[in-house]
């Protein structure tokens, strides 16, 4: 064993205390995810699945020209999502960090922003039917300014929303790691960069930004985890017109085809393991969080 | 603070405080307004304006039959967040400890978990629920479903015990064990009672993540399904206020819960700095 020559002396205790987690780890994760790559090499005949090596289900979602654009759509709602959370996730922090003085306030302030994550998604996502319908809130606001004549149809069942609801739902996962990259500089630094002469924006950019990076990498592995790994929102927000990665094996895994959800399935998690390995080759994230 | 100089708001400051302001509103806004409808009259529908103010919704949940076994849903739904906090709470505890030490095994350990948090749910439905039919298995909410929530909810509890431990002093333990505490004897009157704090904020997100869960229960909870699936079920199938009503319930036990724990922070916290204050 090689715990034996460990720093600390070579005990069993840190065996038998992560014992527990290895093993739900290993039996709700490590196995299950090795099932969907065997299940994905299994044949399907239309009724029942039986075990075996072919390539099928791969040239099926691969030859087909729907793969694609589901991909392609799935990017886009990736990257718009990407570039509203990070924005907004970077201003918020920005003001919370370096303009909220009381300590106090600024906790309180940014427990307010996390708060909608420990309740229900589907609820929040409920929640702006009211707003975005066809008699919605926005709609008789905006018609009773005399701004639109006909209330808009673009703003409920549509990409849109779609967009808004992710927003929505997961900016605080910018927001969390990028006030923690913030709340770590050095306010010397700030100083430093002023005495030098450096304008407002010179420090944003010359020294917030460089230094909040390892916040927004991990934001963006967060962010885009969770919009490639949705279906519902989706589904619902769009009115069922438009579709993910995800929603698509979702009506695989419905019509029982789980040899083909799970080569799509195996397809994701490559592009998604890709994406994670470009996010952390900019961002060197293990040696920072180490600071 | 007397830096007067620097004590001036800016413009900056004014603009930034007004983007907070809409962010929060955005966050909140579109909850308050659901909160608001689910107290629509009997004729009210699912937009304003409001017809009348009554708690008829909310009767309707719970009369008539049109929305499934939403009692039981609730109930089971409970019953795994209250499993999956004690459970995420010990594991996580435990786990937290032995990862301040080198072991065989530490790194692949440390990247399922992060492998778990960043995997599609449904996805590591589908694999769970694949499993279980392979060794010939029933599906069940509180076997397969807690096994999947567990797997929600564990990531991210050991990630908060990685924070909390690293503000937390090991030399309190070498005392203790220098005064003759036998290991058991260190747990309880050493560590856990000063990452008591700590292990709240982790019981916290074993409950909600869990109460809420949806896409890895749908493949795994079996024959009985748990609130979040009965309430994403409704809003395909329910046009009126009562989906709110719905969640309205729901979010107030979710905000009764983050309440609950952040007022035992506090009073931990707050009993802390007096007992800190009386020895000074």
């Amino acid at each position: 064993m090689s715990g034996r020559s460990s720093p600390s002396g070579g005990s069993l205790a840190p065996y038998l205390q992560v014992a527990p987690l290895a093993f739900l780890m290993i039996t709700m994760v490590g196995i299950p995810l090795l099932t969907v790559v065997l299940l994905s090499f299994w044949e399907f005949d239309g009724i029942a699945v039986y075990p075996a090596f072919t390539w099928a289900n791969y040239k099926e979602v691969l030859s087909s020209p729907v793969t694609l654009s589901l991909f392609l759509s799935t990017l886009k709602y990736a990257l718009m999502t990407l570039i509203a959370t990070t924005v907004v996730g970077f201003t918020c922090s920005y003001f919370l960090v370096f303009h909220v003085r009381d300590l106090r306030v600024q906790i309180a302030l940014f427990l307010l922003c996390t708060i909608p994550f420990w309740t229900s998604n589907v609820i929040r996502m409920v929640s702006w039917i009211p707003f975005l319908g066809r008699e919605g809130l926005f709609n008789s606001l905006l018609m009773q300014a005399g701004i639109i004549d006909q209330p808009l149809d673009i703003l409920l069942y549509s990409d849109f929303a779609v967009v808004l609801t992710y927003i929505h739902l997961f900016t605080l996962f910018m927001i969390v790691p990028i006030f923690n990259s913030m709340a770590k500089i050095n306010p010397n630094l700030i100083e430093a960069a002023r005495d030098a002469g450096a304008s407002g924006w010179q420090i944003l950019w010359g020294v917030i930004v460089p230094l909040s990076k390892t916040g927004i990498a991990l934001g963006s592995i967060f962010v885009v985890t969770l919009v490639m790994g949705d279906f519902f929102v989706v589904r619902v927000m769009s009115g069922g017109q438009s579709a993910s990665v995800v929603s698509a094996m979702k009506n695989n895994i419905d019509q029982l085809y789980y040899p083909v959800a799970s080569a799509m399935a195996v397809l994701l998690i490559i592009v998604v393991l890709l994406m994670v390995t470009a996010i952390l080759r900019v961002v060197d994230i293990r040696s920072e969080l180490a600071r | 603070m007397s830096q007067s100089t620097t004590n001036r708001r800016g413009a900056a400051f004014y603009l930034l405080a007004t983007f907070f302001a809409l962010f929060v509103i955005f966050l909140y806004g579109p909850m308050l307004m659901i909160f608001i409808l689910s107290f629509q009259g009997p004729t009210g529908g699912l937009t304003f304006p409001m017809r009348g103010v009554s708690t008829h919704w909310f009767h309707d949940l719970w009369t008539s039959s049109r929305y499934g076994d939403l009692g039981g849903a609730f109930r089971r739904s409970l019953v795994l967040g209250g499993l999956s906090l004690a459970i995420t709470a010990v594991v996580c505890l435990f786990a937290g400890l032995a990862f301040r030490r080198r072991f065989w095994g530490a790194g692949p350990i440390f990247y399922l978990s992060i492998v778990s948090l960043v995997v599609p749910g449904i996805l590591l439905g589908l694999g769970i629920s694949q499993l279980f039919q392979l060794l010939g298995l029933r599906l069940a909410w509180w076997l397969s479903g807690l096994g999947a929530h567990l797997s929600w909810t564990l990531p991210f509890g050991l990630l908060i015990m990685f924070a909390v431990l690293n503000r937390f002093d090991g030399s309190w333990e070498e005392a203790a064990r220098d005064a003759g505490a036998s290991p058991r004897q260190v747990l309880s009157y050493v560590t856990v009672p000063i990452l008591f704090p700590g292990l709240i904020a982790v019981a916290l997100f074993g409950f909600t993540l869990s109460y809420d869960e949806m896409p890895r229960s749908l493949l795994t909870v079996g024959a009985k399904n748990t609130l979040p699936i009965e309430i994403s079920n409704m809003t395909t199938n329910v046009t009126t206020p009562a989906l709110y009503a719905i969640g309205t319930v729901t979010s107030a036990v979710s905000f009764l819960v983050i309440a609950t724990a952040f007022i035992t922070i506090a009073i931990v916290q707050k009993r802390r700095a007096r007992a800190k204050g009386k020895s000074a």
